[in-house]
């Protein structure tokens, strides 16, 4: 009973705590990707515009919302539930720090702690698609139907060097927990065994995430807005925020799996302290770690134009995946010869 | 390579990259220190409605009639011209019989400012520089009776617009 009860209680905190900068995401990235511009971004609502998520939550509540006439209406409700349910699902094995103690009771930071961490992200993040794909195919609109076949393919496609990449993780850091993955980068980060792997992550995750310059489902100038054209109101929002949720978390991965997580090298400042003082610099770094990689989704959204669909493919299927699988390769011989 | 066509730098595309430019990853780099680079460069925007944007005298705002600051008198003779003039038929001008020596003076001078498309040209044919194109851009109204601006709202002193005079004096 109170473990049903600690874990509903984390699941809701996590979720909260997901929303939360997912929303304040959504302002930083209006307000950088201005400042590229030239431009100054909100900065209306309260102080240097920081109500401005609250504000946008507000308006896009009370909008009407619009279903096409040919429609499927069940498949048009279900897709941007999938979406986010998928987005926030994955948040479940993700460890954002070790442990808090409350009343002589160990809590750890992590909702669902399974050992196959690493294979349920896997297999969540390819299911993300099916919100995609079924958006687009409902909508009754050529636009849409395109955006989700582009999404489609171009997930199933990336979806296999992101795996692969991270085969060389597993093979450094010997589990897939990913709470252990952490824990054995505590010396020396990932990246410095696995720089390709890290590159051919940090490639996937922004096709996977569909951000720019893999944008391809949601091409403005060719495709309107792409699979989520025919949507309005806090179903469009679900979608919105489903994307921001992956980035977060595309984030939080890459820093646990290749950045150390909330370790810096060669230092540990955890070990002394109090475990609940230590939790929360572990939450501090982790995100901070994270935002650092938020900050470069970014930075490429305004520096590369977006590929072209044959360009993605070929990018996908004759660069990527036989570099992860050289990457897999020469990962192996070494373990194995050292 | 830069060679110069119409005094335009062009450059020519190179096809023979060498291994470092044909990893891409370094090149991407480069472009991402510029992208940053860009977020501290100071910003153009005006916050409109607090710092308003001074046109400069060039600019065709709003017509209007001036007036003597000293006298108080308009300077229009009501001769209709620009109302004959106006390409969207804006202008509606009564005349009407003064004591004074311009004898004529618009009983009635309305533009419609629905119709008015700024184009100048009731300043440009007016005889007496009565009617000039001001540098006021904000013009709002919830009806159209309200867009039918009477002498009320469109005479102006010319001290207020003398930027816009000075500027007709230099171009004639
Ligand atoms: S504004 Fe000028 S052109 Fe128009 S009626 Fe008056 S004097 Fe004539
Ligand atoms: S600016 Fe042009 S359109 Fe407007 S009132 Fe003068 S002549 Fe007519």
């Amino acid at each position: 009973m109170e473990l049903i009860l600690i874990a509903i209680l984390k699941a809701i905190a996590f979720i909260l705590l997901f929303l939360t900068v997912a929303a304040v995401l959504t302002y930083v990235e209006r307000r950088i990707s201005a400042f590229i511009q030239d431009r100054l971004g909100p900065n209306r609502v309260g102080p240097f515009g920081l109500f401005q998520p609250v504000a946008d939550l507000i308006k896009i509540l009370f909008k009407e919302e619009i279903i096409p006439a040919n429609a499927d209406k069940t498949l048009h409700t279900i897709a941007p539930i999938i979406s986010l349910f998928v987005a926030y699902s994955i948040i479940a094995v993700l460890p954002i720090g070790e442990k808090i103690v409350i009343g002589g009771k160990e809590i750890k930071l992590i909702v669902a702690d399974v050992n196959i961490g690493f294979l349920y992200i896997l297999a969540l993040s390819s299911m993300g698609v099916y919100g995609i794909t079924l958006s687009g195919w409902s909508s009754n609109n050529k636009y849409s139907l395109l955006g989700a076949l582009r999404a489609s393919a171009q997930m199933i496609s990336y979806e296999l060097s992101l795996g692969l990449s991270l085969v060389g993780v597993v093979l450094v850091s010997g589990s897939i927990r990913i709470d252990e993955i952490i824990k054995s980068q505590a010396n020396v980060w990932n990246i410095f065994y696995q720089p390709v792997g890290f590159i051919i992550f940090l490639v996937s995750a922004f096709a996977e995430t569909n951000r720019l310059p893999f944008d391809l489902p949601e091409a403005e100038p060719e495709l309107v807005a792409g699979y989520h054209t025919e949507y309005s109101g806090m179903k469009f929002g679900a979608f919105y925020l489903a994307e921001y949720t992956n980035v977060i978390t595309a984030s939080l991965l890459t820093t646990a799996f290749f950045l150390g997580g909330w370790y810096f090298p060669f230092i540990d400042i955890y070990s002394g302290l109090n475990p609940n003082i230590a939790a929360i610099l572990q939450i501090i770094v982790f995100f901070a770690k994270a935002g650092i990689i938020i900050f470069l989704f970014m930075l490429v959204r305004w520096t590369l134009p977006r590929f072209r669909y044959d360009q993605l493919m070929r990018l996908g299927w004759q660069v990527l995946l036989p570099l992860a699988l050289l990457n897999v390769l020469v990962t192996g011989l070494v373990k194995i010869l050292l | 390579m830069e060679q110069k066509i119409d005094g335009r730098a062009k450059i020519k595309r190179r096809s023979n990259l060498n291994l470092l430019e044909r990893l891409y990853l370094p090149e991407i780099f480069k472009g991402l220190t510029i992208t940053f680079r860009q977020i501290f460069k100071p910003k153009f925007t005006f916050e409109y409605p607090d710092v308003k944007w001074k046109p400069p005298a060039s600019f065709r705002g709003r017509p209007v009639l001036v007036y003597n600051d000293e006298t108080g008198v308009e300077r229009c003779v009501a001769c209709g011209l620009c109302a004959r003039v106006c390409p969207a038929l804006a202008i509606e001008v009564v005349a009407g019989e003064t004591e004074l020596d311009k004898e004529r003076y618009p009983k009635k001078f309305e533009i419609n400012m629905l119709r008015c498309i700024y184009c100048g040209l009731c300043e440009e044919v007016c005889p007496e520089e009565a009617i000039v194109m001001s540098d006021e851009y904000e013009l709002v109204f919830t009806n159209r009776e309200e867009a039918i601006f009477g002498k009320d709202k469109l005479l102006v002193p010319a001290s207020k617009l003398k930027e816009r005079l000075d500027f007709l004096k230099k171009m004639r």
